[in-house]
């Protein structure tokens, strides 16, 4: 269309991403819905397949995008905005989990008049042993996503963003690693167990979904780092590693919260 | 001047069908596939209430047996009532109507398609993902819409457990029905996440050059407002539904008191949620009146400035009044006294609307054009709403009407009511604007008059009925309360009458509607800057930014 566009701002042509990822995403949902039925799984992991192709190629085509220059100053103000919002968006998610773990640990059932139950016999946690350890471990990984931030922001120094990434990615992968490790020690060697229990099911779903978003980071983190190793990213212009950065701090930022609530307060006093 | 502002007028449309409507990324056209959606998902939903007044037209019950529903009742054939069915239709209309009728029109469609030409912006900040949020949005339909069609409790088809879901029952429901309903919430929700994001994007981002934040039109003030209570409250509702996905499937104990859970946490971040989602629900819809009665009056809306903060307050008010949805849980009188006063403290910034758009009729030159015509059936009706409002903010009046009738007529006069006629409000003023064709004004007079009286009809008895002490959400009832639910049923039968004729006014419009050529076709009063773009606009507007003189009129501040 030989329209002239006399504004900054990004009009896109049509896309079908959108109705593609709708699709996957609602194939998904009923293939949960028919897996937690014991029904099949086959619905789900097709859905799921279906929606992860749709982030690439959307994703992919925004990296495109913004290379031949759609994505002016004020565009990616948008962009900053936009992922800022979302990120306020997950901390509302965050805010529900929180809100169940305070309730119980500040109002516990077996202190209502009449109430016939018993909390279990938890084992301790130490929360200045591994969660110390793990919480150091995401705040150093902070660090050296800032460190590569500047490096590019203020140096252009390519090499110092490389390598910043790559730390900060290694350390978040050692954060789930040891995550892991302690969720496996909690189940099979300390009685703990997953869902039964007030406790259980408010640790187990605030630090799953804390470590779902760690997980998530680490692959933004990722594709960062691809893209930095292939010349992408400008000292003017680098959203996308922005957002990640945001994302990173984020991520770190909850697990501070559930490292003084969940750990401190909730484990160790049992 | 203000076709100056127009450019890329006279282009032929290149695109295909399924190009434009299927992979659209221009706000008009989403805009107008989430009023389209709402339209059919509305009827279903309305279609069902009109099956539920039908039952309870009179004591006993005559339509839903087990034998089977039947249309027609037959005194000579045996019924055994058929509660679920009754519970799976009332929950299926609570959760249609909250998250895919009032929300994806409103928000969706007037909000899609006018804030951006409101704010003179070329479009919304991400036209992309506005288009994922209409899919989503129909993706979530379309669990909705399984979920009543698939094996849930009690051996039959569909979730009866009301649409606030809540524990114990949602958590027993058995069967697919129950997990469908919470998945199709999560993809509603995230759906308006993503148009909340889009929306305040938009409107932080785009305004037309000299547009400073207290010179926005009213309605775009409300998409923003709203759009925060979304983003906000949302994923709040998404986190509590999930403790009740996991409860149900994995065993958790987040709602089951034997493992040292709570059901009334699930109450608390459940209203959290509902009650911003009440204000979601209605804040658009106080934007689109202000510039009809505005229009209507021939007036500047009366005190623009403190519209804006009314706006401003009842969304921040939103969320610290939420517990007075649950007086009876057994909260500390301490609570409910703050809850209690905090609710009536929502009263101040919406009496200066509702004294606003009085004041803004007053002394005007008024036209009793359909828009505004509904415009007045907002402003009575919501007023109603409102005052029955405040009675039931008292905690201790409620012990008496908590889950009767009454609660049942206040919130429709306030959302059935209040939001919908606001809908068919914007709806009438902006068709010309959309479709480049006029509705027929005495047909929208009559749908007026049916609707307004039949709205009233259903819900005005429902006041006394509650008085009564008539329970919300049940099949039958005894013979005391037979009169005033007759006449109730005779309203919504009324209702449903001017809905179809609605249809038939917007068919018939779209087909043999009186073109229209101005911009403009109301009078000078309708100032924004949709009104200076040709009608219909064409595929891309503003694509020279509007210039100041073409918006910012010397009468409207």
């Amino acid at each position: 269309m030989a329209h002239a566009k006399n504004h900054d701002y990004h009009i896109l042509p049509p896309s079908i991403w959108p109705l593609m990822g709708a699709a996957g995403g609602f194939l998904m949902l009923f293939g949960a819905v028919l897996w937690m039925h014991d029904i099949t799984a086959w619905a789900f992991w097709a859905g799921l397949v279906v929606v992860l192709y749709t982030m690439y190629a959307w994703w992919a085509e925004v990296v495109a995008e913004s290379k031949v220059g759609d994505h002016t100053n004020v565009v990616r103000i948008g962009l900053r905005m936009g992922f800022i919002l979302f990120v306020m968006s997950e901390i509302m998610f965050f805010f529900a989990w929180f809100w169940s773990f305070f309730k119980h640990v500040i109002y516990p059932m077996e202190e209502y008049i009449g109430t016939e139950y018993m909390a279990p016999a938890i084992h301790a946690v130490d929360p200045f042993h591994l969660p110390l350890i793990n919480t150091l471990i995401l705040l150093l990984s902070g660090c050296a996503v800032t460190w590569a931030h500047h490096a590019l922001a203020h140096d252009n120094d390519r090499k110092g963003l490389v390598q910043g990434l790559a730390i900060g990615i290694a350390l978040g992968v050692a954060f789930t690693a040891l995550q892991a490790f302690e969720y496996y020690e909690l189940l099979a060697h300390e009685g703990w167990q997953f869902g039964g229990d007030e406790f259980f099911s408010n640790f187990f779903m605030a630090t799953g979904f804390h470590g779902f978003h760690v997980l998530i980071g680490t692959i933004f983190l990722i594709v960062c780092l691809i893209r930095a190793m292939k010349g992408d990213f400008t000292p003017e212009q680098h959203v996308g590693f922005e957002a990640a950065a945001w994302y990173w701090h984020f991520v770190d930022v909850v697990w501070l919260f559930l490292f003084f609530a969940v750990y401190i307060w909730g484990t160790s006093g049992m | 001047m203000a076709d100056a502002a127009i450019h890329g007028h006279g282009h032929e449309d290149e695109r295909g069908f399924f190009t434009r409507w299927f992979m659209s990324t221009n706000h008009k056209d989403i805009g107008i596939l989430y009023l389209i959606v709402s339209a059919i998902v509305g009827f279903i939903s309305v279609a069902f209430t009109v099956y539920m007044r039908l039952e309870l037209m009179d004591p006993g019950v005559q339509y839903m047996c087990m034998e089977g529903a039947r249309l027609v009742a037959d005194a000579s054939a045996e019924c055994t009532p058929n509660g679920h069915l009754w519970n799976v239709l009332i929950t299926a209309h609570g959760i249609l109507m909250m998250f895919f009728v009032v929300i994806p029109a409103l928000f969706g469609g007037f909000g899609n398609y006018f804030m951006p030409l409101q704010i003179g912006a070329p479009d919304m900040a991400f036209p992309r993902m506005n288009n994922l949020s209409f899919w989503l949005y129909v993706a979530g339909t379309s669990l909705a819409v399984a979920s009543v069609l698939s094996p849930g409790g009690n051996d039959q088809l569909g979730s009866g457990v009301g649409w606030v879901l809540y524990p114990p029952l949602s958590v027993n429901e058995g069967g697919l029905s129950m997990d469908l309903a919470i998945f199709a919430v999560h993809v509603s929700g995230a759906s308006s996440i993503l148009g909340a994001i889009n929306m305040i994007t938009t409107f932080l981002n785009m305004r037309a050059p000299g547009m400073t934040l207290f010179k926005v039109p009213l309605f775009s003030w409300s998409i923003f407002v709203t759009s925060w209570l979304i983003l906000l409250s949302l994923p709040v509702l998404a986190g509590a539904i999930t403790m009740l996905l996991m409860d149900r499937n994995f065993g958790f104990t987040f709602f089951d008191p034997a493992g040292g859970g709570d059901p009334i946490l699930y109450q608390h971040i459940l209203w959290f949620f509902g009650h911003p989602e009440v204000y979601i629900v209605i804040l658009p819809g106080f934007g689109i009146i202000s510039h009809v009665i505005a229009t209507f009056s021939r007036k500047p809306v009366f005190g623009y400035l403190p519209m804006v903060w009314a706006i401003i307050a009842i969304g921040f008010l939103g969320f610290v009044v939420w517990a007075h949805h649950m007086y009876t849980v057994g909260m500390t009188l301490n609570q409910q006294a703050y809850f209690m006063l905090a609710t009536m403290v929502i009263a101040v910034p919406t009496g200066v609307k509702v004294f606003s758009w009085i004041a803004t009729m007053w002394g005007g030159s008024i036209s009793f054009k359909a828009p505004m015509m509904f415009a007045f059936g907002f402003l009575f009706l919501f007023t109603v709403g409102g005052v029955t409002g405040v009675v039931l903010s008292q905690a201790s009046v409620d012990r008496a009407y908590h889950d009767t009738y009454y609660v049942v007529a206040h919130f429709h006069y306030v959302m059935s009511l209040g939001a919908v006629f606001a809908i068919f409000s914007g709806v009438y003023f902006y068709f010309g604007k959309m479709t480049g064709r006029q509705y027929s004004e005495t047909f929208a007079h009559i749908h007026f008059w049916m609707f307004f009286i039949g709205a009233n009809l259903t819900f005005f008895p429902q006041h006394f009925l509650g008085r009564q002490g008539m329970p919300r959400r049940y099949i039958d009832y005894p013979e005391a309360f037979a009169y005033w639910n007759k006449i109730s049923s005779y309203g919504a039968f009324l209702s449903f009458a001017s809905f179809i004729l609605f249809f038939g006014i917007v068919i018939y419009a779209l087909l043999r509607g009186a073109r229209i050529t101005q911009n403009n076709y109301w009078n000078e009063y309708a100032d924004t800057l949709e009104w200076t773009l040709p009608t219909p606009p064409p595929e891309h507007t503003f694509e020279i930014l509007p210039k100041q003189e073409d918006w910012d009129k010397p009468h409207s501040h």
